[in-house]
């Protein structure tokens, strides 16, 4: 509904809003956000928060980026998905085998992060130096049958995923921790497992969406994925996963995500300054939740 | 049965009385049920009206209307010749109606008079809160109600009792028409309950009408002037307490005979399939040794808090034993989780459905496969169809009233949600099955249906356990019943042997062999 809503808002207001051209840069900036709100989908669903992909995509970027002229580039794919995965397990065993609370631990990981980053590049942006022979640059500056890379991993992989959380036995047991943890263990699930591998899941799309950024910048700042932690969060809610676990859906996430994107986008081409994005996030999640729950009680408001 | 004939001789001294509160043909659907069907309901000042009906017949949703969480789909409320509309709890309490709920609703660090004024303190110059005129007026209205305990207590210390009479104390200070009870004694003691009754009494005889909610057919004929009876949503009459009779009642509740019953032939015993030995955890329990044989059902009675349920915790692998060994089909088996439990054919339907049962946002068929998906799944991918058909496999056997296998677990009555419970243990194919308090906060006829179920599987030997705080249930369904008091137990009894007596000694210490 409100995805249809903005098209036609954006598309009634610019003539440029609804070109392909347009559409698919809407889909290359969501790419990056919505990779990484895939993995954190279900984390979500399985009843936690994560709030380190933010300094994770920081960490994972800068790696890649520093890594591709020092042992090819790779080599330092594979060097970065082997620490953001670290991470990655490191957020699961605190939250899924010693029961801290998810908050926090990824609240303190994405502290953690950022300091592990800058003692990594010394503070120093980092960048790579033959940036136009390099297979590298295939993940974030090329395209196939017209279609952006980055549109791709982020559509494949998304249908990968929604596919695991729909038909596969892990994504049922996902929902039935997130749902009730209780009845969950009272069943045999093992919920320690099933919640450390929704944090190496959100740790892989991470990793992902830093392939994407670091091919497409060729290039990396230590803060680059400062703020993203909390586009991602909006990109899931706008999609309607519900905060407390148990239901929400990667295709709901997907639309989530884009819906943010393109009103970021269309705003930038209505002329408005970047900054007012940020206002109006707000308070395009607060009214999307709540006339989520307006719809679910039938009021649009409480009456007690 | 003719209602018409027994409503001639009213019993209140003014037979022409109005009622106070009238619903006239009140429905409400939910998508795919029809919870309220043309419900009629009269309720006098001054009377106690108990409400009868099976889980699912529609007796919360009246009491949800009743006090404005619903809105009727059609019909009317009248209160005091006046058509009402409650929107709100907020609305129906203006109006003088208020529900005592099942699950109490308080604040347990706040104090008791902060707990009865919750919502409402009375505040100087709109603001400050006068604590001592709050304790005060709070310790009234505790004196009326004959309460031990102060004002200024922290309402988690005290017992589930008192904290009821808090909740009931709550509802004094608005001096309400209408005090709507929802199953109040459930976790009340013999005596909590005689004060709870005077209580109602009281209210009662200060003209306060009352509606009266429960399973217990003993309460409501010890306490109601009428009762209303539903089933399946539908109105099925008033009777005069007093004229009436439990078969009566019963009859019009479940609209079926009661195969009351169940006939108790010699179980055909197979191999010892559990074998407990020595078992105990600190603090808990002590030197457990039982077994149990295919084809039997052991029950095991004792009172809250005598370690039954740790028990089959442990045996199902949810707490770790200090000392002593649990053997399954003659092998010794380090249990440590509930998956290893559910590998070694054990099934535990548990305690508390809502809590430890069910996902309650999750659709039945879900539900239903949640203790062995895996079954149901072939290099991860899941088998809906194979799903489904065992879903409702088990639907039709156990005679689950729900609309369709995608229904969620939530909107399911208490006996439907535990019928869900036991039919995803069943599909797991256990060889010994536990079953603790498995017809709690159930009515009459899912609980009779429960246990012919028990017999059942009994004999297609299935070893059973029956965990149960109720003696005519455990009565009814084991073979043997154990007896346990503080943790040990005291005394195995057979089944020839047991008396309603020795029973009682046994579950409070009185005797130790």
């Amino acid at each position: 509904m409100a995805f249809i809503l903005c098209v036609v808002i954006f598309s009634l207001s610019t003539q440029k809003f609804l070109s392909t051209d347009n559409f698919l840069t809407v889909v290359m900036q969501a790419s990056i956000i919505g990779t990484i709100a895939l993995g954190v989908t279900f984390v979500v669903i399985g009843g936690n928060l994560d709030l380190s992909v933010g300094s994770l995509l920081s960490f994972a970027t800068v790696l890649v980026v520093d890594l591709h002229d020092k042992v090819g580039p790779g080599t330092a794919i594979l060097l970065m998905f082997v620490f953001t995965l670290l991470i990655g397990s490191v957020n699961g065993y605190l939250i899924g085998y010693l029961r801290l609370n998810s908050l926090i631990v990824t609240l303190g990981m994405l502290s953690a992060i950022q300091g592990i980053t800058l003692v990594y590049s010394g503070g120093k942006n980092v960048d790579i130096s033959d940036q136009t022979n390099t297979w590298f640059a295939f993940f974030g500056r090329e395209a196939l049958f017209g279609v952006p890379v980055p549109a791709i991993i982020f559509i494949v992989l998304g249908i990968i995923l929604q596919i695991v959380l729909l038909k596969t036995g892990f994504g049922r047991k996902i929902f039935a921790i997130g749902g009730n943890a209780t009845a969950s263990l009272f069943s045999g699930l093992r919920r320690n497992r099933l919640v450390f591998s929704t944090y190496l899941l959100s740790a892989f799309t991470t990793g992902c969406a830093a392939l994407i950024l670091g091919s497409r910048v060729m290039g990396s700042q230590n803060n680059v994925g400062e703020g993203y932690e909390l586009l991602v969060l909006a990109g899931v809610i706008l999609g309607g996963t519900s905060l407390l676990g148990g239901s929400g859906s990667i295709a709901r996430t997907v639309i989530g995500v884009l819906i943010l994107a393109m009103i970021q986008n269309g705003l930038l081409l209505l002329g408005f300054p970047y900054y007012t994005q940020w206002l109006v996030t707000w308070v395009v999640i607060i009214v999307a939740v709540w006339l989520d729950i307006a719809a679910k009680r039938g009021k649009l408001f409480s009456t007690y | 049965m003719n209602t018409q004939t027994e409503m001639k001789e009213p019993i209140n001294s003014q037979p022409e009385e109005k009622p106070l509160l009238k619903l006239k043909n009140v429905s409400k659907s939910f998508p795919g049920v029809k919870a309220l069907d043309g419900v009629e309901l009269d309720v006098r000042a001054g009377e106690v009206h108990a409400l009868l009906g099976e889980n699912g017949a529609g007796k919360s949703t009246l009491m949800k209307i009743l006090a404005g969480i619903y809105q009727p789909d059609g019909g009317e409320v009248i209160l005091e010749d006046q058509l009402v509309h409650m929107s709100s709890p907020l609305e129906a309490r203006e109006h003088g109606v208020l529900l005592i709920h099942q699950e109490l609703s308080l604040v347990p660090d706040m104090t008791v008079a902060e707990n009865v004024f919750l919502g409402n303190i009375p505040r100087f110059a709109n603001i400050f809160v006068n604590n001592r005129h709050l304790n005060e007026r709070c310790g009234e209205i505790l004196t009326r109600l004959n309460c031990k305990f102060k004002p200024t207590e922290k309402l988690g210390n005290l017992s589930i009792a008192n904290q009821q009479m808090v909740e009931i104390a709550r509802a004094l200070v608005f001096q309400p028409k209408v005090v709507v009870f929802d199953e109040p004694t459930a976790s009340l003691t013999d005596y909590e309950k005689v004060v709870l009754f005077g209580v109602i009494r009281e209210l009662k005889e200060s003209g306060t009408a009352i509606v009266y909610i429960s399973h217990r057919m003993d309460e409501i004929f010890e306490l109601s002037d009428r009762i209303s009876v539903l089933r399946d949503g539908t109105y099925q009459g008033t009777f005069y307490t007093r004229q009436t009779n439990e078969d009566e009642v019963t009859q019009r509740m479940i609209g079926r005979d009661l195969d009351a019953d169940i006939e108790h032939q010699p179980p055909e015993l197979g191999a010892k399939a559990l074998q407990v030995s020595g078992l105990g955890i600190e603090g808990l329990y002590s030197d457990i040794s039982f077994d149990v044989h295919a084809g039997e059902v052991v029950g095991f009675y004792g009172l809250v808090g005598a370690g039954r349920t740790e028990i089959m915790e442990t045996i199902f692998g949810l707490r770790k034993p200090d000392s002593g060994s649990v053997q399954i089909n003659g092998q010794n088996l380090a249990i440590n989780s509930p998956s290893d439990a559910i590998d070694h054919g054990l099934g535990l339907v548990p305690e508390s459905r809502k809590e430890q049962g069910l996902v309650l946002g999750m659709s039945c068929k879900d539900n239903t496969t949640l203790a062995n998906i895996s079954e149901f799944t072939k290099l991860g991918w899941i088998d809906t169809s194979a799903e489904r058909k065992v879903f409702e496999e088990y639907m039709d056997k156990l005679r689950i009233k729900c609309p369709g296998w995608e229904y969620s677990t939530l909107n399911l009555s208490g006996g439907n949600q535990q019928k869900v419970v036991i039919g995803k243990w069943l599909s797991t194919s256990p060889k010994i099955l536990i079953l603790d308090e498995p017809t709690r906060g159930i009515d009459v006829g899912s609980k009779s249906e429960i246990h012919h179920l028990i017999r059942e599987l009994a004999k297609t030997g299935l070893a059973v356990i029956v965990v149960s705080s109720e003696m005519p249930e455990v009565l009814t369904v084991s073979d043997r019943i154990i007896a346990m008091y503080d943790g040990r137990i005291t005394r195995c009894f057979d089944r020839g042997e047991v008396t309603e007596d020795t029973l009682i000694r046994a579950i409070t210490g009185q005797t130790e062999r």
